[in-house]
């Protein structure tokens, strides 16, 4: 009963994006305005951790396992990839990391610099 | 034989779960960043494929019941989100700035190297949403007029990087707060590395998750400015 109520709400949410995602004309996804909708939830008290919890924990388990379908469509994409493979390959890879270690950094940075020095002393960041 | 798998309900699911499990078995004998359940079932997915002559359209005929359940995954993401809510008001600034950053970073690079490799404008807007979420990058690219079915691999091959070295970069450029390192993976390869993220910490699970959300809707807005820029 429990397992069964925690995914009724979860589908719910995920209807309510779907709704969203066809009234408002933008791209974004319905997933994505599930996600915003279900944290405003749970930060105004309306819905609690223990309503979703068990169903949740379980989705985002098997998260990887549901990219699988998708990304054997590669598998598709090869004859249209081809046409400039080296300048398409090397932006995919290279930009990915040139953006996971600059906004790492950046971020960074930016923590360190605004946080103070007695907090820093007390949480024991160090580099 | 393609007939058959054409209307085979099950085959591409079992399929899909086999090879997930075997990456998993895998990966409990072998420590190598590597030895990745999701990066294995998809190759041995795509060998299979190959090797069978099975067209994909077949076999996802019966996977995408497994991609079903990609939208609910992701809205429980707001989950570690709001676990770490404390943590997101405290650092507010520091996140947005970070996401706004590499919003801009990913844009100006990928302009960068459009002009070095000298793309036309169809090839440059479909790089442009590489490295946000695939629903969120298809309508990008639909609507710059890029090539979907590229942004789609490119958006992929983002992800898969990200799961399999989001670690050893944070350890070699010496990207330590896990805010940091959460809002680095998720803007760089969105769910698959945020999956990743997930298994560092919590915090960085979290910041990951909305990196996903955030950087996807911003890059919506800027990419359109950039679109004009090549």
């Amino acid at each position: 009963m429990k397992i069964f109520k925690q995914f009724t709400i979860i589908i719910l949410f995920s209807f309510i994006g779907e709704v969203l995602h066809a009234l408002i004309p933008f791209p974004i996804p319905a997933g994505i305005y599930g996600i915003l909708l279900l944290f405003f939830a749970l930060e105004r008290k309306i819905l609690k951790v223990d309503d979703i919890e068990e169903v949740s924990s379980f989705l985002i388990f098997i998260m990887p396992l549901l990219f699988i379908p998708a990304a054997a469509g590669l598998i598709d994409a090869w004859d249209e990839l081809r046409s400039s493979l080296t300048a398409y390959i090397t932006i995919i890879v290279a930009v990915t990391f040139i953006v996971m270690i600059a906004t790492g950094r950046i971020t960074q940075w930016f923590l360190r610099h605004s946080r103070r020095p007695a907090e820093e002393k007390e949480k024991g960041y160090q580099s | 034989m393609n007939a058959f798998w054409q209307t085979s309900t099950f085959f591409g699911m079992f399929i899909t779960l086999f090879f997930y499990g075997v990456g998993l078995a895998l990966k409990q004998k072998v420590k190598h960043p590597l030895v990745n359940p999701m990066l294995l079932a998809i190759v041995f997915t795509i060998a299979l494929l190959k090797i069978f002559n099975i067209e994909y359209t077949a076999y996802n005929n019966s996977a995408k019941y497994i991609s079903y359940l990609m939208t609910p995954a992701t809205i429980c993401l707001a989950v570690p989100l709001y676990r770490q809510l404390d943590s997101l008001k405290k650092n507010f600034r520091a996140v947005m700035f970070g996401i706004t950053s590499s919003v801009i970073v990913t844009m100006l690079s990928v302009l960068a190297f459009s002009r070095f490799f000298g793309l036309n404008h169809a090839s440059y807007v479909t790089m442009l949403p590489k490295s946000i979420t695939t629903p969120i990058g298809i309508g990008v690219a639909e609507e710059l007029g890029g090539y979907v079915a590229i942004t789609v691999a490119s958006i992929v091959i983002s992800g898969v990087l990200g799961n399999i070295f989001a670690e050893s970069v944070c350890n070699v450029f010496g990207i330590r707060e896990p805010i940091a390192k959460g809002i680095a993976i998720g803007c760089s390869s969105h769910a698959m590395g945020t999956v990743k993220a997930l298994e560092m910490g919590e915090v960085e699970g979290a910041m990951s998750s909305l990196s996903i959300a955030l950087a996807g809707i911003l890059t919506v807005v800027v990419a359109s400015v950039f679109a004009t820029l090549l």
